[in-house]
């Protein structure tokens, strides 16, 4: 298990290294960041750069505050932490007991199980009811579309893992094993199928945050209007109505 | 002035896949991002522009009509109910403009369309848009011109 675990970070390595040469997003990153700087109205410094980089870090990264959408971002926490503890847990059990003596503590099982369970809950919640062409544009719930790859593979690898852990808990050799394959089947889906599905997403979507803040602080705001100053003058604001009127 | 979208600035949330009064707007079956499918169909509303809650959507301006280096973007703040433009030239010049979002009253004047009844298949394959043709008040329905009418080297 051991060197399957390392066989999947390298797929996660060599996915991501390859996905950003092939779709240069490095590239434009770094383009797009040395024009923001450049384009500013004032120059961000040292201190501050680290500051806006903290910020991006704890509100947009760790919070999933670029979610406009309460019901989106707490199915997009749920699912994130649900799979760091997933992961995290089987990692610790799988490096750190592997002596056939060893104990595993009791909280480590019980936050592999929570973190699936935290991914499966986030996951279906999103499948069924956030997604955007079901939810606005009326499709049916059961089409696939490449896009789909990764929270498919990410649900099918929780909830054949929480399944096979069942069935070891009733006995069922014959399921117990199906099930287990099932789960390494959808593991190497999840982590081999990265150039082809969202998983670069927890790498890009930070960057893209921390320039937009960049932007902010430099004052070229993308070339967006700040944010109006006298709001009073026009009245009473309106609120947004969510969008599932198709 | 088609529409486009920043992939990395999008999450996917639909508010331009709701509000697109050409229905060109949808999500991107390999990224689940918003893309305009149909930019020759784009007649530059900007509504999902200021929908957007990630200003993530700009609109190219043609080059024969506004040249390249320009920028148009927008900004709405539904809860201090403003739109917000900032137009830069070429040259360099830049204009700030400042409005209400709307005049009339949300919810009595302009409809909600949640309220009204979620249309079947047939209304949704029907070429009449939402509340055609009663909202155009036109008691015989929708005007045809007859092709006897038509002026000389016309053809249809």
């Amino acid at each position: 298990m051991q060197t399957f675990l390392i066989v999947m970070i390298l797929l996660v390595l060599a996915g991501t290294i390859f996905d950003v040469i092939h779709k240069k997003s490095a590239r434009y990153f770094f383009q797009n960041m040395k024009k923001t700087k450049s384009a500013g109205d004032r120059q961000i410094g040292g201190s501050e750069a680290a500051r806006i980089a903290l910020a991006t870090a704890a509100h947009d990264v760790l919070a999933s505050g670029e979610f406009c959408n309460a019901r989106r971002r707490i199915a997009h926490l749920l699912t994130m932490y649900g799979f760091i503890l997933f992961v995290a847990s089987t990692s610790i059990m799988i490096f750190g007991y592997t002596d056939s003596g060893s104990v595993t503590p009791a909280i480590l099982p019980l936050l592999w199980h929570l973190g699936a369970l935290m991914v499966c809950v986030g996951g279906y919640w999103f499948w069924f009811f956030i997604r955007v062409d079901v939810a606005a544009e009326g499709n049916s719930p059961f089409r696939l579309m490449l896009a789909d790859l990764f929270v498919i593979s990410l649900l099918a690898c929780t909830t054949f893992a929480l399944i096979w852990s069942f069935a070891l808990s009733a006995g069922g050799v014959f399921l117990s094993w199906f099930f287990f394959l099932l789960f390494i089947a959808s593991a190497l889906a999840l982590f081999g199928g990265v150039p082809w599905s969202k998983f670069a997403h927890m790498f890009f979507k930070p960057a893209a945050a921390y320039e937009k803040r960049i932007s902010e602080a430099n004052g070229t705001w993308n070339n967006l209007p700040e944010p109006a100053d006298k709001p009073a003058q026009f009245g009473l604001g309106i609120k947004r109505q969510l969008p599932r009127q198709y | 002035m088609p529409t486009f979208v920043y992939m990395t600035r999008c999450d996917g949330c639909g508010h331009c896949v709701d509000i697109c009064p050409s229905d060109i707007m949808h999500i991107d079956k390999k990224y689940r991002r918003a893309v305009n499918i149909e930019p020759n169909m784009c007649w530059e509303c900007y509504s999902c522009v200021k929908a957007c809650p990630q200003n993530a959507i700009d609109a190219r301006g043609y080059a024969d009509f506004a040249p390249l280096g320009h920028s148009v973007r927008v900004r709405r703040e539904e809860e201090k109910g403003t739109i917000s433009w900032r137009i830069k030239f070429r040259d360099g010049r830049e204009k700030n403009f400042v409005s209400p979002i709307t005049t009339q009253p949300w919810g009595e004047k302009i409809p909600r369309l949640a309220d009204f009844a979620v249309p079947d298949n047939e209304a949704l394959e029907n070429q009449l848009l939402c509340h055609e043709p009663d909202a155009l008040n036109i008691e015989t329905g929708l005007p045809t011109i007859e092709k006897s009418k038509f002026k000389q080297g016309v053809y249809y």
